[in-house]
């Protein structure tokens, strides 16, 4: 891989484990179910759309459109919502990281989370048209919040969820 | 497209044909739910796979209700039990009352052969967690169709009237809160004796009172209870405050805003009422030419 900023040196990582990925997503999905209220609903990220991102930046072969769709359909389910609607966004959202992984995966953080919260902004957008189409009234500019907090979330997510692949030195192994 | 050569791994259909097939799965999957309501059986099942979570999610939260509750100060409980004792004493004053009236309305009713009032059944549920949902104004509460609630059901806490359930899984209950935008619910006018429809205006706290003429008798701080005409909500319940009337001439009606008097948003457990309502027959179709018969019926539908 060819390393944009030579200042920073590249790590090797071991392969990413199927059971992490899974326990993220239902983690995610946990965070997206606690009980936010008043102002906490207008800064809580879309966690769950957030990691899927990751993991389709990160392992695109490992995760794929089913997964995204499934959470979706959950998350409408929790919601109350129609079906469907978190189903279409988390799937284009998949396909946007899974299309643009090459390229996210050069940068380094700060530009990563710049690719990242236009992303989370069209998985709003696309919630928000559905229902607008069905009928509510449009809730407001704060309804955006959530996804530029989610960028600021960005790398430290991405620290977090990298540290099982780190690989572990054991120095009296040498 | 034949020439080609051959993929050198095989990884199945490309990403764009995979978008397609489950995008157009979700279009198919909203249009089935947003103009048919097919797919309630499928929302049930995936409703009982995200239960544990549902828990879980809602642990944290109840058990550091808990520790508050744990961690109350001696003073403020003693503070607390002096003020339920006065409390007691008055509504005992005011139950003997009621139970004079109750016997005095009974024996009225029977001899006017009225319907008996049925008296209601209610649950006692705790809140699970609130909309999540910047759309609507919803909670979810811990109580579902193992508990014999029932979608209709009106949802009330200590001061009024919080919501009706729309939704009943298994094991939990979706309730619509009257504030939800398009949410509408029969009141009458406590003082003055108007009858007309409260909606829901989506926003926080927020309720207005529909239709209502401009020379209507609406005054500040006017209570507004249920009217029962809808057979929904059982009559006599409190509902809102009125906080704000705007009379604007230009307008076919006056704005009035009013304020929910059940707390909408700070709650952790409320009552669901199993309200028995039996509907009255529909009236012969003479009685719908009077204009206000018909305003009536359309009214009484939305709720």
């Amino acid at each position: 891989m060819i390393n944009l900023y030579p200042g920073t040196p590249q790590e090797i990582l071991r392969p990413a484990k199927t059971g992490f990925i899974v326990a993220t997503l239902v983690a995610a999905l946990l965070l997206n179910l606690l009980p936010w209220a008043g102002w906490g609903l207008w800064v809580r990220p879309d966690f769950v759309a957030l990691v899927l991102l990751y993991w389709c930046i990160d392992q695109p072969r490992k995760i794929g459109f089913g997964i995204a769709w499934v959470l979706g359909l959950l998350m409408d389910v929790a919601d109350g919502s129609l079906f469907g609607q978190h189903a279409l966004a988390y799937t284009i959202v998949a396909y946007a990281g899974i299309v643009l992984h090459r390229r996210v995966q050069r940068f380094s953080m700060t530009p990563q989370a710049l690719h990242v919260v236009p992303l989370l902004l069209l998985n709003d957008i696309i919630v928000l048209l559905i229902r607008l189409a069905a009928g509510s009234d449009y809730p407001g500019y704060w309804y955006f919040l959530g996804s530029v907090i989610g960028g600021l979330l960005w790398p430290a997510l991405s620290f977090l969820l990298k540290l099982p692949q780190r690989p572990r030195f054991d120095p009296d192994q040498i | 497209m034949e020439h080609t050569p051959p993929p050198f791994f095989k990884t199945g259909a490309s990403p764009l044909v995979r978008l397609m097939i489950f995008s157009a799965l979700s279009l198919v999957l909203l249009a089935a739910d947003a103009g048919y309501k097919y797919l309630e059986t499928l929302r049930q099942v995936a409703a009982v796979i995200i239960f544990p979570l549902q828990r879980i999610a809602a642990a944290p939260a109840s058990l550091a209700r808990g520790a508050s509750d744990f961690f109350t100060a001696h003073s403020a409980l003693r503070a607390e039990n002096a003020q339920l004792r006065l409390d007691i004493m008055a509504a005992a004053a005011k139950a003997q009352q009621a139970k004079g009236l109750e016997s005095e309305n009974m024996h009225l009713r029977t001899l006017l052969e009225a319907r008996q009032r049925i008296e209601d059944r209610s649950t006692l549920a705790e809140v699970l967690y609130a909309a999540r949902d910047p759309f609507s104004r919803r909670i979810v509460i811990d109580k579902g169709a193992q508990h014999e609630l029932r979608t209709g059901y009106p949802v009330i806490d200590g001061s009024g009237v919080v919501g009706q359930v729309t939704r009943v899984y298994p094991l939990l209950a979706e309730v619509t809160l009257i504030t939800d935008k398009g949410h509408l619910v029969p009141v009458l006018n406590v003082r003055s004796g108007l009858r007309s429809v409260l909606a829901g205006t989506g926003v926080q706290g927020a309720l207005e009172l529909q239709f209502t003429a401009l020379n209507a008798d609406v005054q500040k701080g006017d209570q507004l209870v249920t009217s029962g005409i809808d057979g929904v909500y059982p009559a006599g319940l409190p509902v809102a405050e009125v906080v704000a009337i705007d009379r604007n001439p230009a307008q076919m009606f006056a704005k009035v805003l009013c304020r929910p008097l059940g707390s909408v948003t700070n709650y952790t457990r409320v009552f669901v009422v199993h309200a028995a309502v039996v509907i009255p027959p529909r009236p012969e179709p003479e009685a719908e030419k009077a204009p206000r018969g018909r305003k009536a019926a359309r009214g009484s539908k939305g709720g």
